[in-house]
């Protein structure tokens, strides 16, 4: 099979995630497409590894997979934080900052 | 040359009387002014004491030191802090502590009614103090300390009563025209520390030999300037008319025994300077006499009979200046006119303060009139006085000023009949103003204010007058008997041997006297046989209104220096406020904008970030993509 369609799988997964990100309201969404995006570029980095027929996107993905482990118990700690305090999951009510 | 321990004294007893009046506050004010006078006459036995010592002495040993302590030591360069006392300087100790403590006397009286007459003769101790210093330094740095000491003890009391708004101005105006003459005295000390590496009267003396005549002559012209401004002379006179402001015994030992002839002294104490420097020599002489003619007209207009005596003391400087200035022969012909008017001129204005005592303060010379059988004794001391400034024989002014007509005579050449004019001329000016103000106060019909009591003033006023009275009459021929005082200065100055006589003495006296009679006979004519106006009549020629407004010297002042002063201020402030303050402001301003419009990114909205997040990455995989290919 050509390596080429995963790399366009990729591609497709990552565009996926970045307009889910830009457009959904819910954080747990959004995280989800984060998570997506983070998948895709595991995906290519894979599918360089056996094009070039080395380990080393292998191994990046293995630390990829152990930041977004890392990423989801923060995040999903931060979501149920502001959940709880403000009744809402909206990435736009989390606008303090600004005020 | 011999030293001594006790010369610090002199200055000590004054500026200690200063102290302690001005930190004791009010529970000095019942016995302040007796210390201050006490002080003031202590000083001036130490000074009789000295002068003891000095006679018993040959002439080269006459000269004696103190040296104080070790003021400034940087490497090689060493100034003490040290006082000199020789020839010349006891002169003018004697003048200083002399007329200084007959005035603080005359003061007792004169300021009995003044709630601050405490601080009053506080200023007046400093002032004597300040003013022994300057003449007591034995070099031209400590002679600056006692020039400021004495700027600033003048401008405290020109200014002493600051309530009035015009008298704290004139104060000022005092103290920034002296300003101009301090920074000359200061460059003085700067080229000549530059040039010969020393800034003592002897070290100069030494090393004037070697130096340039460039150097030289610039010292010269910056001692000069510096004259100029603490002796009111052109062009930096017209502070002095302005410090009548002050209380009259002020005027009288301040603005017109002491402290304003210091110039004359600064000069006569660089002798070896301007010998050396003829071109600043020169201009001594130039100044001295521009200003005996200026000082004179000017004395011609005045109705305040203070600003008449002050336009007076500038001519009479104007003398000294010009004596100076003619070397050798001049200097001790300029300090005895110098002390001889030291005596008359404070004796007038003591008269005047006597006038304005009994007057209720009035100064108007034509609100006056018939004084003389009112106030008998004021009449006769201001009488001798008046006479000695004439320069009738045999009174003091006779001595010293034909001395210095006839110097300027036999000057030499063009310049000797052009300074000879000038000086009769000057006399005869002198005579007509003078005359002015006596027949004006004293004779005539009175044309006083209805309110206006005139009587005598008590004894502890007239008594100094008196004996001022009586320095005018014999003070001439004493200090020139036997060339007295000639032969007394003579070890101080480089005679440069005899010197042509264009006219005779007794024929330079003969025009003088003639020159003062014309003066007189005017003034009668003008004044005692016609009527004399109670308002200063004002359809007058030109010339009079221009005498009137001091030949306008305040308006030139703030036409060629103040107003450009001003727009210059002006300019200044503006590239001040537009171009470095806008610089700062601008980079603040800067900041300030680009954060505020940039803050407009900054929604809050999370998912906006992260579109702007994903836009930038795209954009820098764009770009690097662009780069590769």
């Amino acid at each position: 099979m050509n390596a080429a369609n995963y790399l366009y799988l990729s591609a497709l997964l990552f565009t996926i995630g970045a307009v889910g990100v830009v457009v959904r309201r819910n954080a747990i969404v959004v995280f989800m497409c984060v998570e997506l995006m983070l998948n895709a570029a595991n995906l290519s980095f894979v599918t360089f590894s056996r094009i070039n027929g080395d380990l080393n996107g292998q191994v990046i993905a293995f630390f990829t997979m152990v930041v977004a482990a890392c990423e989801v118990v923060v995040g999903l700690a931060i979501i149920v934080t502001i959940y709880r305090s403000r009744r809402s999951a909206s990435v736009d009510d989390a606008s303090l900052l600004k005020r | 040359m011999m030293t001594s321990n006790s010369l610090v004294y002199l200055i000590a007893l004054p500026l200690a009387g200063a102290v302690i009046l001005l930190l004791s506050g009010r529970r000095s004010d019942k016995w302040g002014h007796l210390l201050a006078t006490a002080l003031s006459a202590s000083s001036f036995f130490v000074g009789l004491y000295q002068l003891s010592l000095m006679l018993d002495r040959t002439n080269e040993e006459r000269p004696i030191t103190q040296k104080l302590f070790e003021w400034i030591s940087v490497g090689t360069f060493k100034i003490d802090a040290g006082l000199l006392l020789d020839q010349l300087s006891i002169c003018f100790v004697l003048l200083i502590t002399g007329v200084g403590t007959l005035i603080h006397i005359y003061s007792i009286s004169y300021m009995s009614h003044d709630p601050d007459r405490r601080r009053f003769f506080a200023f007046l101790n400093l002032f004597i103090a300040s003013m022994l210093l300057l003449v007591l330094g034995d070099s031209y740095l400590n002679l600056y300390v006692g020039w400021e000491g004495v700027g600033l003890a003048s401008y405290l009391l020109i200014g002493f009563w600051n309530q009035k708004p015009a008298y704290a101005t004139a104060s000022k105006k005092a103290f920034v025209m002296n300003r101009i003459g301090d920074m000359g005295l200061s460059f003085a000390i700067m080229i000549a520390f530059a040039t010969m590496g020393t800034v003592s009267f002897t070290g100069v003396k030494a090393a004037a030999e070697q130096t340039s005549t460039a150097a030289l002559t610039g010292i010269g012209i910056m001692l000069l300037v510096a004259a100029t401004g603490k002796s009111a002379q052109f062009p930096l006179q017209a502070w002095l008319g302005d410090a009548m402001a002050g209380p009259t015994p002020v005027s009288a030992l301040i603005h017109a025994a002491t402290m304003v002839t210091a110039g004359v002294y600064l000069i006569t104490r660089s002798n070896f300077i301007f010998d050396a420097a003829p071109t600043a020599q020169l201009l001594v002489v130039i100044v001295g006499a521009i200003t005996l003619m200026f000082g004179a007209l000017i004395g011609t207009a005045k109705d305040d009979i203070k600003k008449a005596l002050a336009a007076s003391t500038m001519s009479q400087i104007g003398y000294m200046i010009l004596g100076a200035g003619l070397g050798p022969v001049g200097y001790a012909f300029a300090i005895m006119h110098l002390l001889t008017h030291g005596f008359f001129k404070a004796g007038m204005f003591l008269g005047a303060g006597s006038v304005m005592h009994g007057m209720n303060d009035e100064v108007n010379m034509r609100k006056y009139g018939a004084l003389r059988k009112f106030m008998p004794i004021t009449f006769i001391t201001f009488g001798l006085g008046y006479l000695a400034i004439l320069g009738v024989p045999p009174f003091a002014g006779f001595y010293s000023k034909d001395m210095i007509i006839e110097t300027a005579f036999n000057a030499g050449g063009i310049k000797g009949i052009i300074l000879g004019t000038v000086t009769l001329l000057g006399a005869g000016i002198t005579a007509f103003y003078m005359t002015r103000v006596m027949i004006l106060t004293f004779t005539g019909t009175s044309r006083w204010d209805e309110e206006a009591h005139p009587h005598e003033s008590p004894w502890l006023m007239w008594l100094p007058m008196a004996i001022l009275a009586v320095g005018s009459v014999t003070s001439g021929y004493l200090l020139s008997s036997g060339d007295a005082l000639v032969n007394w200065l003579s070890p101080l100055f480089e005679d440069h041997g005899e010197h042509e006589e264009l006219l005779s003495p007794i024929i330079v006296s003969t025009l003088a006297l003639t020159m003062v009679a014309i003066g007189i006979a005017f003034a009668f004519i003008k004044y005692s046989l016609n009527e004399v106006d109670e308002v200063a009549p004002s359809d007058v020629s030109i010339f009079t209104k221009i005498a009137r407004q001091d030949l306008m010297q305040d308006r030139f002042n703030e036409a060629v220096f103040m107003r450009p002063g001003q727009v210059l201020t002006e300019v200044l402030v503006k590239t001040d406020e537009v171009v470095i303050d806008g610089a700062v402001r601008g980079v603040g301003r800067a900041a300030l904008g680009s954060g505020a419009s940039l803050r407009g990114i900054q929604s809050g909205f999370v998912r906006s970030y992260a579109m702007l997040i994903l836009i930038g990455a795209v954009a820098l995989v764009a770009a690097i993509w662009v780069v590769v290919q």
